[in-house]
């Protein structure tokens, strides 16, 4: 791409032909605003909230949708594309819920930041209708509040370009535009798959995710980039938390994903705090107060294939125990075995579901401690 | 893989995709790959016996018959070859085996490979002139390719065909396996195979088995190489293996043969399962360690891109929790004493089991191993993108794409594979062919998505499908509970009529341990090379169940 000559704010810079002027001047560093464009979706220019000024143009241009050109001075925060700004936010927010105090994006809301930024004030078109739409929307990840849509089609661009199965439009004109779901239905009868791409780039609490509802503000969660543990394309996702718990993930720009994720690695994460979750060791009570090993099911029909049932046998009870009952009961088990009948009587299963570090001492262990090769995956399957 | 999702997404000029529900599995790439169609056009092949959802977007959809994929490459290559449409510049400068391939690949003509496989001679002519005309192509292949007991055959066809179509080496090329699980590429890299240490280094090779026991102090005799899991689950059964350590793994679920598993794990003497759940497996244990999630520890996992990244604690381990790299190291530490083969190890540089983090681990896994050695947590920590493995130095980039220019080994061999039939079909007695697989909303065994709340209501149990022929014969319809029974095992499980299978086939998942599909699939048989069952296609029968569960009676023809 050939190299273009500009200005932006009276600095000189070189922007490759191609580019919008969003995208040259957050090449250098300039900020321009935007709403309704979102950096990994086509441009679409329709809330103007990026409007610049351009020499020789007469009217202001959205910086999302215009290309660069030799020689191009722009100006991206003249009083007259602040104004310009400040009545598009006016516009907006004039039929928008102004519940900022119970809201769920407050402190992560790209329109609350911009009106507070553009000092909004709310009643310039104050006595407007309002919308009444129901919450309903009935599934079990997405909360769709379409009183508090802007209509920028973020949704239905992401749902398209992103994960391609183009879920949503949207439906009738005027006052009564609004987000639809396949035939206007609900998510689940719609082709969506639940990436929650839609609302990883709703700038406001239109799309939110229902698990995170009362889990606290962004401010108040920590982040941390780690990778999905899931399926092997490894997407880099951020845990967002706050007591020791997980109340929300988003994605992270890694190669495998740029910033978005599937179902199961969005929302599929309440099971790392399930109750059913093991906290301490266990061993059989035969292991605590000796004896031998008791059988822990009954086959029902004496050929070891077909259905089983549980005995109840007072040994075979399950105890929690310290860590070190349970690591020296396992070294010492181990090591009884390795001397009694060989490393080769030992077996280890490593996991796919564990780090490289824990795979590698697993090996370790079965290869330089049990002196065994007996080591395999259950990946194969 | 050989290649990355960036170029295959954004540079491959075709798109063939094998065995791979990729858009339920793989779901990111998935959409990728959508993007590729619905943005660039990009032509898409995709051979799969289901109507997966990827289909839609297909070109060309190659209905075969589960367990016949090697006969339909073969087909392909066939054509191919017939027709002079082979990259010969490719073929002569980079492979070997070019005639033995051409010799076997003879017998492989459209009209033939029509009969085994039930796809059209006209339409496996039209895919491979379509292959050849539009270059470069990545093929991607999953659990659809090696979950049959002709897996590595079916692999090696893979490989196969595109080294005749010269797609290897180039950005928008290659062979690219798709990993289940997040870090089985990992679990392999590091040696968690019975005939190799870390980075495939083979315990047969004297320099690896050198360099393994001066690191370690002592290891295993080179000459055997040790079992693998269902090996593993016989020799336990025989009392040849009496205790086993299973971590993060629920065979109880994912391994064929259930019942089969459960009466080995029994027969031991001694398990140990770590888990983060009590897992069907944990159930069977003498001793159960609570591991920690993803989110409470740090380390690396690998990508099926052979990128490795760093996992990041978020969280502190839940109750006594602890991260399974400490409970792996006190173990370790604990039994090399007990063994007394402690001041051996203790004079070998990597002998020890005193790790401070992860870290350190990843520091003498990339001392022993070539693949890893430029790859710490160090670098990681300031390398967004990760590092692709091959990163033989601390000054190596890494490996986006494999075989640039040349392969390891110097030549490409391609290795010509007859199709055998898969060892169960179906008969008279189990007159279905059942074919195993995943849906979008679960994961593996379920441990995890089936304890997420969302996922779970979505999906809350398992279906056999079906074709609505063999449901009208079997007088049922979608919802009713039927019973499938094979020559192992038997489920009652509900039905889903749709189009996506064929008739004669049913598809079940093995993610519902109430439903489990891996009661009724085949141990018996494995890969002869791999050891990996034959999942994908075993012989069953359906019986409808009145509403209290009890046998309906038995359809004459099904
Ligand atoms: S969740 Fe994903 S598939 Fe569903 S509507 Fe949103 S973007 Fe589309
Ligand atoms: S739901 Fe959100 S992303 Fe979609 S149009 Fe409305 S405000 Fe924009
Ligand atoms: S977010 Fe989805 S596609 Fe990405 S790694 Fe996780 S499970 Fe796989």
């Amino acid at each position: 791409m050939a190299p273009v000559n500009i200005t932006i704010d009276g600095r000189k810079l070189q922007a490759q032909a191609g580019q919008t002027v969003y995208e040259a001047a957050a090449a250098a560093g300039i900020e321009i605003p935007i709403l309704c464009h979102h950096p990994a979706l086509p441009p679409e220019g329709a809330c103007r909230v990026c409007v610049v000024e351009i020499e020789k143009q007469r009217n202001l241009q959205t910086a999302c949708t215009y290309p660069v050109a030799e020689g191009m001075v722009i100006s991206t925060r003249s009083p007259r594309v602040m104004e310009a700004r400040k009545f598009a936010l006016e516009l907006i927010v004039s039929d928008h819920p102004l519940d900022c105090m119970t809201c769920e994006a407050t402190g992560d809301c790209r329109l609350q930041d911009l009106a507070y930024e553009y000092q909004v004030r709310d009643d310039v078109f104050a006595g407007g209708r309002q919308h009444s739409w129901p919450i309903d929307d009935p599934n079990p990840f997405i909360q769709v509040d379409r009183n508090k849509c802007i209509l920028c089609r973020r949704c239905v661009r992401a749902c398209d370009y992103i994960n391609g199965v183009e879920a949503i439009s949207i439906v009738h004109r005027g006052f009564d535009a609004t987000i639809a779901f396949g035939m206007d239905s609900t998510m689940e009868d719609s082709p969506c798959e639940f990436c929650g791409s839609c609302v990883e780039v709703c700038p406001v609490a239109a799309l939110w995710p229902k698990q995170s509802i009362g889990k606290g503000r962004a401010y108040q969660l920590k982040q941390v980039e780690t990778v999905c543990s899931y399926c092997g394309v490894g997407c880099k996702v951020i845990l967002h938390v706050k007591d020791n718990e997980i109340v929300k993930v988003t994605g992270a720009d890694g190669a495998a994903n740029h910033g978005f994720t599937c179902v199961k690695g969005r929302f599929g994460y309440d099971y790392v705090n399930h109750a059913d979750r093991l906290r301490k060791p266990l061993m059989r009570r035969y292991l605590v107060e000796g004896g031998a090993k008791p059988a822990l099911h009954q086959p029902n029909n004496g050929n070891g294939r077909g259905e089983y049932s549980r005995a109840a046998n007072p040994a075979a009870e399950w105890v929690e125990v310290s860590w070190e009952q349970a690591l020296d009961t396992v070294a010492t088990r181990l090591a009884q075995t390795k001397e009694a009948h060989g490393g080769d009587a030992f077996a280890a299963l490593c996991s796919a579901r564990c780090t490289n570090e824990e795979n590698y001492l697993m090996m370790k262990l079965a290869r330089q401690v049990m002196q065994t090769h007996n080591i395999d995956h259950c990946a194969r399957l | 893989m050989t290649n990355t999702f960036e170029d295959i997404a954004q540079q491959a000029k075709l798109l063939f995709i094998i065995g791979s529900n990729t858009t339920e599995q793989h779901p990111i790439f998935g959409m990728q790959l959508r993007q590729a169609v619905k943005q660039r056009g990009v032509p898409l092949i995709v051979a799969d016996p289901r109507r997966i959802p990827i289909t839609q977007f297909a070109t060309i959809h190659l209905r075969h018959r589960p367990g016949t994929d090697t006969a339909l490459l073969n087909g392909l290559m066939n054509v191919l070859v017939t027709e002079d449409l082979y990259d010969k510049e490719f073929v002569a400068a980079r492979t070997e085996g070019f005639e033995e391939l051409r010799d076997r690949l003879a017998e492989y003509t459209p009209e033939y490979v029509q009969e085994i496989t039930g796809v059209p001679a006209e339409k496996i002519r039209q895919a491979a002139r379509l292959m050849a005309a539009t270059k470069p192509g990545a093929l991607m292949y999953a659990m659809g390719i090696t979950q049959h007991t002709s897996g590595v055959g079916n692999v090696m066809s893979c490989a196969n065909l595109q080294m005749l179509l010269g797609n290897l080496g180039v950005p928008g090329g290659g062979v690219n396996p798709l990993r289940g699980q997040s870090n089985v590429q990992g679990a392999c890299d590091m040696g968690g195979l019975p005939n190799v240490y870390s980075g495939y280094q083979s315990i047969a090779l004297e320099a690896s088995h050198k360099k393994f026991e001066a690191a370690w102090g002592a290891v295993p005799p080179a000459d055997k190489p040790g079992l693998t899991v269902v090996e593993m689950m016989n020799a336990a059964e025989q009392g040849k293996v009496r205790a086993m350590y299973i971590f993060g793994e629920n065979p109880m679920l994912s391994d064929p043969d259930i019942n089969h598993v459960r009466h080995c794990l029994e027969a031991l003497d001694f398990l140990v399962v770590q888990d983060i759940f009590m897992t069907e497996t944990a159930q069977l244990a003498d001793v159960v360690l609570p591991g920690a999630s993803f989110a409470e520890k740090e380390g690396t996992f690998t990508n099926s891109e052979r990128r490795v990244q760093p996992l990041r604690r978020a969280l502190d381990p839940l109750g006594e929790s602890r991260p399974d790299w400490e409970i792996l190291a006190e173990i370790g530490a604990r039994t090399l004493a007990l063994t007394g083969q402690a001041k051996a190890a203790a004079e070998a540089p990597h002998g020890g089991w005193e790790y401070l983090n992860p870290a350190e681990v990843l520091d003498e896994i990339a001392a022993l191993t070539p693949s890893y050695a430029g790859i710490r947590h160090g670098r990681l920590a300031h390398a967004p993108k990760g590092l692709q493995w091959p990163c033989p130095g601390e000054d190596h980039p890494g490996t986006p794409i494999l075989h640039v220019g040349k392969f390891a080994r110097g030549l490409g061999k391609l290795t010509p594979v007859d199709w055998l039939p898969p060892p169960e079909l179906p008969d008279a007695e189990y007159p279905l062919l059942l074919t195993t697989g995943r849906v979008l909303w679960h994961y593996h065994t379920g441990t995890q998505t089936r304890r997420s709340g969302g996922l779970s209501a979505i999906a809350p149990e398992g279906y056999i499908e079906m074709h609505a022929e063999d449901a009208a014969r079997l007088d049922v319809t979608t919802d009713d509970m039927v019973e499938v029974k094979s020559r192992r095992g038997q489920v009652n499980v509900k039905v889903e009529i749709t189009e996506k299978v064929q008739p004669g086939v049913v598809f079940m998942t093995f993610h519902f341990a109430e439903s489990a599909a891996n009661l009724l699939t085949n141990a018996s048989a494995l890969d002869p090379v791999a050891k990996i069952p034959g999942f994908k296609v075993s012989a069953v029968r359906v019986t409808k169940l009145s509403p209290d569960g009890a046998p309906a009676g038995v359809c004459e023809s099904c």
